[in-house]
């Protein structure tokens, strides 16, 4: 058998290979030679195929028929061999394989070899590859090295201490007393990874964190000397002292000095000497700085050492390099929620590096921007950002489009200023708004009444060219739908009215309709826009009828159903169908539950947002939820308020915390939205076993006091008491609300919150209004589950409209009687 | 921590893939390629910060690269590094390649692949800075050669030793020497030839 050839020479034959198809085979007549050389268990070339397996590897052909030779060659008891071998066993192997234990034991023995480099490369395999077995085993060694006086081992054995570290978190505490004089060593190299195990110790245990603050003083003396000392040549890098172990000591002062006003105290001079005296021309400077930024930026420093931070870092945006620019707008990113005012200043220079050539620093330009917009320069940035959504690339155009939409809702100065923005991104970048765009701007344009006749007509000049951007076309084709009679009518008070007649608003639907390029979801959008015309034009309704009927045969069964469903309209229904067709009223902006949806409608059911149901006092139901949240975040209680256990937990926020719960036990259809009633099954079965069989009064225990459990302006609140003797956890709380004034209070709403081990059922309320002069009352029925049998405590809200205002007041209810839920 | 350290020249060919995570076999080229694809659309006087594919990892990760010649040196870092530390570390180490190979080239990279991971080990070690001083780096690797070097070397030295034997002109071999009292057989070479 020839000796196997040496790595140099296969790498010069593959070199030789001049299609792919070549270098594969002569990699796999390699192969095949090694395999064979491998089985004939050749001691003295086993190193030479070990790497060239490695190299072939690296061009990524197999190589896992090496692992076991790999092992092989570190049991031996050559440096040659071992080299390699630790090599292979990095690279070919990982914890997956269960081949890599047998390692261990290798390992534990190169531990303890005499010489430094053996050890010295056991550590680097353990600590690059170690699994968390191998590491619990060998986690005593490697802490015996951490405390030995070699530096080349001491820092191999710190970085080992973090791989171990995070492999198996519990043994940090093994690695403590080692790390007590870690800091007083000279050589660099140590200190270096000395500070990276301290960092990691700290980051991952609080209780290490509070016990190395007191290392803070020692860390400022170090950094004082890399500063002050004079040139030093081995550590110097292009004049700075040893930059690397600078940058890394802020880190971990970083670390300690967050949310610690001592330990930001002690490093608050040399901070602003660091930020001083370093050097900026060259990049070394400039990554201490920019760390020192950092640092400053996180810790309680005091207020001139930011303002110093931020301008430090206003000049690196001026800076030529762009790296440094790259760097200073990701720092400002961060810190421009805390520090807002101080950003403010730099913002010209900010929106210039959106004109960047450079596609990393214009993303982070663009994030910068929108973060910066207020009340105050919305005019302003927002031509800028236009002009960027024009010429910017297109994996921007969507982000910025919708962070574009974002801001003017935000900050629209006027109306008319905010449709035009809006028309501007939609013909800028039409194509790429992103789908939940459209419904909202509709809510926007239904909302400003007074402008829907410009709009309308802007869309539809902006349609008549040129209908391939769905977006675009979509909210067109709905505006015409809503607004048709006010184009053609020909007034316009904002700008030049166009004079358009039926036929030709008729023959752009008509055209989207058949399009190619128009979505099925654009499609119905227009067909429903033709249908509402049918109501507001008067001489083309025979045209409609036409289209309509059409598309009755059509194949995609969205439009076909709507067709048919219009046809009925015209035939059957013709009497309903200018009712139907109504102008939309203005909607209610519900912002917890996203868009909601508007035109996906059929011809007959009512505007959606009137299904979603607001609460008719009128704010959002999870503002309300969130105020109890609010109150009880501090003690254990929280609301839990399921009146259904939701099946369909990604549904919105507001109907799940909708705390007039809307879930009758015995069933009555409800006006609830559909997923609400959908869960009655899926109840939990205590509450319904007591109480679903048995009329509710059946089995009272009587006897059991009522209590007042509010009496203030007026209202009046009554807490009667019902024990279920079938389930003795349950206590059913009939509450009686009641007014002495002389003025009705309308749109009640009460709301209850208990402590977590309780749950809460609240059934529909009788009605909203509690009349004046006590002549009625608001009864609600509240179903306390108390399995613990614990002392019984509530929390309630109530909110109603008296004498013109809106009233609102919280209260906790602690006087139950000891009957009610012992 | 650095995640990956993928040296590659400007056609996409690897030549030092070192990943400190595992990722399968079939990845890491994939990862290589891709790698290789984002960094090249680069020109030159842009930012050296690209955020990274996406498969290398999240959003925390960046590839943060220098362009050398006719080598692309890419480190692959999550957020716990500094990045302009990084590039300074890059900076490190191709300069200490250049001490260790003297005037650094392409070629020596190609056809000294397991000395560069050697160099690479005492600079980054599981994913973490180990050391940055040159000098020190240097000297150690310089140490663990001669030891090396001491044991034969990768080449082993029975083929050194094999080839001096096959370069002797050997013409012809007594068969036995014949001293006085001493008889002495000469055994027969041809075997090793």
């Amino acid at each position: 058998m020839p000796a196997p050839i040496r790595l140099r020479e296969l790498i010069r034959t593959i070199r030789t290979a001049r299609t792919q198809a070549e270098e594969r085979e002569m990699i796999q007549k390699e192969c095949a030679a090694i395999r064979s050389s491998f089985r004939e268990e050749d001691n003295t070339y086993r190193c030479r195929n070990v790497a060239k397996l490695l190299y072939m590897h690296m061009l990524g052909y197999p190589a896992h028929f090496g692992q076991l030779e790999c092992l092989k060659l570190i049991a031996s008891q050559k440096f040659t061999d071992k080299r390699i071998g630790y090599l292979g066993a990095m690279l070919l192997l990982d914890e997956r394989q269960d081949v890599h234990l047998l390692m261990t034991n290798c390992i534990k023995n190169d531990l303890n070899h005499s010489t430094q480099y053996v050890q010295g490369l056991a550590l680097c395999t353990l600590g690059c590859m170690g699994s968390s077995e191998m590491c619990r085993d060998l986690a005593g060694e490697v802490e015996k090295l951490l405390k030995t006086s070699n530096s080349y081992l001491r820092k191999k054995a710190a970085l080992c201490a973090v791989h171990v570290i995070r492999k198996v978190p519990e043994l940090m505490e093994m690695f403590l007393p080692a790390t007590k004089n870690l800091l007083n060593e000279k050589n660099h190299g140590v200190l270096h990874t000395s500070v990276v195990l301290l960092t990691e110790m700290c980051e991952r245990s609080p209780d290490m964190l509070a016990h190395f603050r007191k290392l803070v003083p020692q860390l400022v003396r170090i950094l004082k000397n890399l500063i002050m000392s004079g040139y030093s040549p081995e550590h110097d890098v292009s004049g700075i002292s040893d930059p690397f172990l600078q940058v890394r000591i802020l880190r971990l002062l970083r670390i300690l000095g967050r949310n610690d006003d001592d330990s930001s105290e002690a490093m608050n001079d040399i901070l602003a000497q660091v930020a001083t005296n370093t050097e900026t021309s060259k990049n070394v400077g400039n990554a201490i700085l920019y760390e020192t930024v950092l640092t400053i930026m996180d810790i309680k420093s005091e207020s001139g050492l930011r303002v110093l931070a931020i301008n430090i870092l206003g000049r690196f945006l001026l800076n030529n390099d762009k790296n440094i620019r790259y760097v200073a707008l990701t720092s400002l990113l961060k810190t421009v929620q805390t520090d807002h005012n101080a950003v403010q200043r730099h913002r010209s220079t900010i929106v210039d590096c959106l004109k960047d050539l450079d596609v990393s620093i214009k993303r982070r330009a663009m994030e910068l921007s929108f973060a910066l917009v207020n009340g105050n320069n919305i005019r302003g940035m927002m031509k800028e950002l236009l002009y960027f959504l024009d010429s910017c690339e297109p994996e921007f155009k969507a982000d910025c489009a919708s962070g574009i939409f974002l801001a003017a809702e935000k900050y629209a100065p006027s109306k008319r200023w905010h449709i035009d923005t809006i028309m501007r991104v939609l013909t800028t970048a039409g194509s790429y708004v992103r789908d939940d765009a459209v419904p909202n701007l509709i809510q926007l344009i239904t909302n400003s009444v007074e402008m829907h006749a410009y709009t309308v007509q802007r869309l539809y000049k902006a349609i008549l060219g040129d209908y391939s951007q769905q977006p675009l076309v979509q909210v067109a084709a709905w505006c015409i739908g809503e607004y048709g009679d006010l184009l053609i009518s020909g007034q316009c008070e904002e700008e030049e009215p166009i004079q358009v007649t039926e036929d030709e608003v008729l023959d752009i639907l008509e055209s989207v309709l058949i399009s190619n390029m128009s979505a099925s979801v654009t499609r119905g959008y227009s067909l429903t826009a033709i249908m509402k015309l049918s109501t507001r034009f008067t001489c083309t309704v025979n045209r409609i009828k036409k289209v309509v009927s059409i598309y009755g045969s059509s194949i995609d069964v969205e439009l076909q159903q709507r067709a048919v469903e219009y046809n009925a309209l015209f035939k059957k229904y013709d009497h309903m169908r200018s009712a139907l067709l109504e102008r939309m009223p203005v909607m209610e902006k519900v912002t917890t539950n996203g868009p909601t949806e508007i035109v996906q409608t059929n011809g007959e059911t009512e505007p959606a947002p009137l299904e979603t149901k607001p609460p008719p006092s009128g704010p959002q139901p999870s503002s309300q939820a969130n105020d109890l949240l609010d109150l009880l975040g501090g003690n254990d209680i929280t609301p839990v308020i399921p009146t259904v256990p939701t099946s369909k937990p990604a549904s919105a926020g507001g109907e799940l915390l909708d705390l007039l719960g809307d879930i009758n036990l015995t069933g009555a259809p409800t006006a609830a939205p559909a997923p609400a009633s959908a869960p009655q099954i899926s109840q939990p079965p205590f509450l319904l076993d007591g109480l679903s069989s048995q009329p509710l009064f059946n089995d009272i225990t009587t006897g059991i006091p009522s209590i007042t459990a509010y009496n203030k302006n007026g209202l009046k609140i009554e807490f009667t008491f019902e024990r279920s003797n079938t389930n003795p956890s349950v206590t059913v709380i009939t509450i009686q609300a009641s007014n002495s004034t002389e003025l009705d209070m309308t749109d009640f709403v009460f709301q209850a919150a208990v402590p977590k081990t309780f749950q809460l059922q609240l059934l529909s309320p009788s009605s909203s209004v509690v009349p004046a002069f006590n002549t009625g009352t608001i009864t609600q029925v509240i179903k306390v589950l108390n399995p613990q049998k614990q002392q019984l405590r509530m929390r309630i809200k109530l909110t109603y409209n008296h004498k013109g205002s809106a009233m609102q007041d919280l209260a906790e209810v602690n006087n139950f009687p000891p009957q009610s839920w012992q | 921590m650095i995640q990956a350290i993928l040296v590659f020249n400007n056609h996409g060919k690897p030549r030092l893939v070192r990943f400190y995570q595992r990722f399968p076999e079939e990845i890491q080229q994939q990862i290589v390629r891709e790698t290789f694809h984002l960094v090249l659309k680069r020109d030159d006087n842009i930012c050296n910060f690209l955020e990274g594919g996406s498969l290398i990892g999240g959003s925390d990760y960046k590839l943060i690269y220098r362009h050398y010649a006719t080598l692309y040196f890419v480190f692959c870092v999550d957020s716990s590094e500094s990045e302009l530390g990084i590039l300074d570390l890059i900076q490190v180490f191709v300069e200490t390649l250049d001490k260790c190979f003297e005037n650094v080239c392409e070629l020596d990279l190609i056809f000294h692949m397991d000395k560069v991971h050697y160099i690479l080990q005492e600079v980054v070690m599981g994913g973490m800075v180990l050391e940055t001083n040159m000098n020190e780096i240097v000297a150690q690797i310089e140490a663990q050669n001669r030891l090396e070097k001491s044991e034969g070397g990768l080449s082993a030295a029975p083929a050194r030793a094999v080839s001096a034997v096959k370069n002797i002109n050997l013409p012809e071999m007594p068969r036995s020497i014949n001293i006085g009292d001493l008889n002495i057989k000469v055994p027969n070479l041809s075997q090793l030839v």
